[in-house]
């Protein structure tokens, strides 16, 4: 690289769009190069023979022809250290939070520079090595404890390596402050807590492992009937009001990911700060701290800089594959993808770049590609201080949002062949308040194989039923569409005319939609369901229809069945029984069970 | 100092494309004379080494290459804002107008408070979360889709449906309960002069002119004023709402004029196209409009907003009101079944939604039972519609006893709680026992969604 300093100059300004004389020879495509006014930041994307063009992250407003550019020499990395739990950025990486207490302006101006993480506060670090230990890549050096849910691994940075020269003891440290020191081949180099990686790039890991535990996300029509693993892939497209961001904020809220980097990329403020206020005041259930402290939020609302969504993404994604490295299980929800690929095809517009279908790029499945295959169940670079190897998950749960509901636009149909799950959003069930709105015959998901074995473990014998998860899953399934089926004709001739057990179809579907698949997020009991519970409830519901289902071969009619009063009981398990009371249900289940078999003693027929 | 120039190369629709000569920033103002004597404004959109590009505000008629001169300003668009302005009328520009005539009136805003249009992003973490509650006096609105200060909540409507007189009703009716002052500013983006005129004896006939400023843009007023007004409009409510501590609601009508305009000028400059002919930044344009609403930390006012939009032909999914509904915090919708049934305000309950309504009403601002019984409410009238399109199928006799009380209360729904007379103002009580007169058809137990004191303190026994 040129040691002497090139300055390039603005020789055209189209909205966010420049071009620049002077930098065609010094700059890599996708480095950033800063504008004297304002101190602005673009990104290069393209490279001509006597031009460059740059796209910038903010507003151009005042800028004009002539305006001095330098080359900063570097893509746009993220700043990887402790500091970032319950921390909330910008695309960039620039801390709102900071940034409004220390400007104390509400409104966002431009070209504010802030560092990403505080510099001046002070970590307790515990080392874990010793001097003279050859240490590679990912090889984890010692501890902060970022907050009391979550441990921060300080690791060797990709691409580094050697002899340990020396090591800080233990105390308390800025990320500014030298750490420790490494001789690779002779050379003596000196690190901080903090690395920087470039967003578009994946971070390296040893290898890919298969899949094999479930990402519990506490809703029960996902854990049930359309289940993801850790390291798993799922889209959820749903027209407006179908409730995208409900099922999102539940899964930030209640998931068993270690980490959680929510981000909201496009969307409404006002949900952002919802996010932030909420989300301080829920409690992990597993570790009783507040959720804050293991979420990390990325923010671009719909109204900031659409250049800078475009890199929120990936920002994202980058400062999830960190905490991935340290061998936490880490879900990214992007909310909404859709936004980005916009942004794409607006940035792809300016250029005036041939379109593809609607108005996106042809590279629309390039780039929506290169970031759902950064997610993976991994086994990671380096060791523990025992030595031992790690691994490590990224879950990605991204929000679609096709215009007027319709899934075959492009953004859906071309996610679609990207992630192995898919939650299709119906509007038809948001009408009628049925939420999650996720439709049980569109959605569908690759993992059910994958699972089995764990949800075989977490099963329990009752001796009234005698099916596992498949075949419980199965059952379900069987009744909904035979619902479906019926439903029709149940319309034409009315529901009283239908024979007995087609009735009794009918029912138990209700009770299933009304009992078990609808959930209520803002409900203290409902809002999440465990394993068990969730088996619990199913099992009892399926009792219910078989018991049913012999009364009724055995003359009785759905009218006395519908009085059984342990049946509104079951209606209430979902928000009467807290999650840890599967013995209350056991005792329904008893109670639904004594009143049949005193129904069959009382009329005998 | 301001330079003025002849050298025009081309003019395609709104925009003129000069020879550059200018040192100009982007976004500046330039001001564009004709020999008439007439003066449009206009701004920097794009500049390149050979030309300088300007969008004209106004119209381009009678420009020529030749006899037109440009001068520029120096700055990026700005409006005066004072006051002063309170219970007048003002143009794209914040000039005052006389709405009959539509010329100026002599004089104008005097104030140091001279603002850029565009507007600064509000910063997420500045945000606080909307918590009170506007009263409308529309029941409907009040009790199932209560409008939360610092909420954005759009009324999709259809062509020939009553959407301008919700609009006035809102706008005379609207009231804040708590000790700031409130107020109210209508922008009329693209209405016709009768329309206009409509509204402004609606505001006098209610007194309560003193607590509005109208901004007014005419059918056929020029596009590129359509694009500024509700950007000026909002600016001004930003001045009012987070400098002077006031409660503001911005009523703006009709967004699909906005959207149209938008579409023009998109095709004027030969953008390429994506649904229906939108250009594809519809979404970030109409997001920036919306997202100037909210309650900020450490400022005592707060916007909310109404944007009112007609969907072509009553379709949801057309792109305006589909992209409108994805950045808003809900929406009203008008239904033209119930129109044509006469019942206003016609709201089609199960296509409505107040987002932000869920944290913000109950005993603090509302009353205890109100998240209970209107989500009952649209859950029993959900249930009732369905038992009416039975009905058309097999008849009323075969019906059970829980479905004729569902049928009932879905009368009463209509009846006694959705219509209303366009003059009346109700209040919270009255709603609410209206609500509950309707409810009080169903028998108890079919009141699932409401907790059991809920109903033993406000059920009226019928049966």
């Amino acid at each position: 690289m040129n040691d002497q300093k090139i300055d390039g100059k603005i020789s055209r300004i189209k909205g966010t769009l420049l071009e620049i004389n002077g930098l065609e020879k010094v700059v890599r495509l996708h480095d950033l190069v800063q504008l004297a006014r304002d101190n602005l930041l673009a990104e290069v994307i393209q490279i001509h023979e006597n031009r460059i063009v740059c796209q910038c992250f903010e507003s151009t407003l005042g800028l004009r022809l002539g305006d001095t550019v330098t080359p900063l020499h570097k893509p746009l990395s993220m700043t990887l250290g402790p500091g970032l739990l319950g921390g909330i950025f910008d695309g960039l990486q620039r801390p709102l939070d900071t940034i409004f207490d220390e400007l104390n302006d509400p409104f966002l101006t431009r070209g504010v520079q802030i560092p990403a993480l505080d510099y001046t506060k002070k970590w307790e670090f515990l080392p874990c090595r010793q001097v003279g230990d050859v240490l590679e890549q990912g090889d984890i050096i010692g501890t902060v404890l970022e907050n009391p849910a979550i441990k921060h691994h300080i690791m060797i940075p990709p691409g580094t390596g050697g002899r340990l020269e020396s090591i800080s003891m233990k105390g308390s440290y800025t990320i500014q402050d030298e750490l420790y020191t490494l001789n690779q081949d002779g050379i003596v180099k000196p690190f901080t807590m903090v690395q920087r990686w470039p967003v578009k790039t994946p971070r390296p890991v040893h290898q890919r492992l298969s899949i094999k535990s479930p990402f519990l996300t506490g809703l029960r029509v996902i854990d049930m009937m359309f289940p993801v693993a850790l390291g798993g892939t799922v889209a959820v497209p749903g027209g407006f009001g179908t409730g995208k961001t409900i099922i999102q904020q539940s899964i930030a809220k209640w998931c068993n990911a270690d980490v959680v980097v929510y981000v909201g990329c496009g969307e409404r403020g006002n949900e952002i700060a919802d996010v932030l206020h909420d989300f301080k005041n829920i409690e992990d259930p597993r570790t009783g701290r507040p959720i804050t402290e293991r979420l990390v939020t990325i923010a671009n609302t719909s109204n900031m800089p659409i250049s800078a969504r475009e890199a929120s993404i990936f920002s994202g994604i980058t400062i999830a594959e960190y905490f991935r490295d340290m061998g936490y299980h880490v879900a990214l929800l992007a909310d909404s993808t859709s936004r980005w690929a916009e942004s794409l095809r607006e940035i792809s517009g300016l250029l005036e770049e041939m379109p593809a279908e609607e108005g996106y790029p042809a590279y629309l499945p390039s780039k929506l590609s290169s970031f759902y295959e950064r997610a993976g169940f991994m086994k990671l670079q380096g060791t523990n201080m025992d030595g031992k190897a790690r691994n490590g998950s990224l879950t990605i749960i991204g929000s679609v949002s096709p215009p007027s509901g319709e899934f075959s636009e492009p953004v859906t149909t071309t996610t679609n062949r990207f992630v192995q799950a898919f939650w299709a959003l119906d509007p038809n069930l948001a009408y009628a308040k049925h939420y999650p709105a996720i439709n049980w015959f569109d959605s569908y998901t690759g993992y059910v194989q994958d699972l089995c074995p764990w949800w075989e473990k977490m099963d329990f014998k009752w001796v009234s039923i005698d099916l596992d998860w498949i075949q419980l899953r199965e059952a379900i399934n069987g009744i909904l569409s035979r619902e479906h089926e019926y439903k029709n004709l149940a319309k034409l001739i009315g529901e009283n005319n239908l024979p007995e057990n087609q009735q009794l179809e009918l029912f138990t579907a209700k009770m299933l939609k009304d009992g078990f698949l609808i959930q209520n997020a803002f409900d203290p009991v409902d809002c999440y369901t465990t394993p068990q519970k969730l088996l619990a409830m199913v099992k009892i519901m399926l009792i219910f229809h078989q018991e049913a289902k012999r009364l009724i071969e055995d003359g009785y009619f759905m009218e006395e069945i519908k009085k059984l009063e342990s049946v509104e009981q079951i209606m209430r398990i979902c928000h009467e029984i807290p999650n840890d009371n599967t013995q209350e249900i056991s005792n329904i289940k008893n109670d639904l069970l004594g009143e049949i078999n005193s129904m069959r003693a009382i009329f005998k027929r | 100092m301001s330079v003025s120039y002849t050298n025009i190369e081309k003019i395609i629709g709104p925009l003129i494309y000069l020879r550059n000569n200018h040192d100009t920033s982007y976004g500046e103002v330039v001001s564009v004379h004709t020999p008439d004597g007439k003066i449009r404004m206009g701004e920097v959109i794009e500049i390149s080494k050979e030309s300088i590009i300007i969008e004209v505000f106004g119209e381009t008629d009678g420009i020529s290459a030749t006899n037109t001169r440009v001068t520029f300003k120096g700055e990026p668009f700005k409006v005066k804002l004072s006051t002063d302005m309170i219970g007048k009328v003002f143009n794209y520009i914040g000039e005052p107008i006389d709405i009959s005539t539509r010329r100026m009136l002599p004089g104008k805003v005097i104030s140091s408070q001279n603002r850029e249009i565009e507007g600064s992003p509000i910063n997420p973490c500045a945000r606080e979360a909307p918590r009170e509650i506007i009263q409308t006096g529309i029941s409907a609105i009040d009790g199932l889709f209560t409008l939360i200060k610092g909420q954005k909540l759009p009324i999709f409507s259809g062509q020939g449906m009553p959407h301008n007189r919700l609009a006035a009703q809102i706008v005379t009716q609207a009231s804040s309960t708590s000790e700031k002052p409130f107020l109210i500013i209508f922008c009329g983006i693209g209405i016709l002069q009768d329309e206009a005129a409509f509204f402004l004896d609606e505001f006098k006939r209610s007194g309560k002119m003193q607590h509005i400023i109208s901004f007014l843009n005419f059918a056929d007023d020029p596009i590129m004023e359509r694009l500024i007004i509700p950007h000026v409009s909002l600016t001004a409510a930003e001045y009012f709402a987070y400098d002077l501590g006031m409660d503001v609601l911005v009523v703006l009508i009709d967004i699909t004029n906005y959207a149209e305009a938008l579409r023009e000028l998109s095709s004027a400059k030969e953008e390429i196209p994506s649904r229906k002919g939108y250009p594809g930044y519809l979404y970030s344009n109409l997001a920036a409009l919306y997202e100037r609403t909210g309650c900020l930390a450490g400022k005592q006012g707060s916007i909310t907003q109404i944007p009112i939009l007609s969907m072509p032909n009553d379709d949801i999914s057309h792109p305006i009101p589909d992209t409108t509904g994805f950045i808003t915090e809900g929406q009203v919708v008008l239904n033209r079944d119930l129109f044509k049934r006469n019942l206003y305000p016609p709201v089609e309950v199960l296509a409505s939604i107040s987002r932000l309504m869920k944290d913000a009403i109950g005993e603090r601002t509302t009353r205890k039972d109100h998240a209970d019984i209107s989500s009952q409410a649209i859950a029993s009238y959900s249930e009732a519609l369905e038992i009416r399109s039975l009905i058309s199928i097999v008849g009323e006799e075969g019906l059970k006893d829980n479905q004729n009380r569902l049928l009932d209360f879905a009368r009463s729904f209509e009846q006694a709680f959705l219509r209303q007379d366009i003059h009346e103002n109700r209040t919270l009580a009255e709603t609410f026992s209206r609500l509950w007169e309707s409810l009080s058809k169903l028998s108890r137990h079919q009141l699932t969604r409401v907790h059991r004191e809920h109903i033993d303190e406000y059920y009226q026994e019928t049966w």
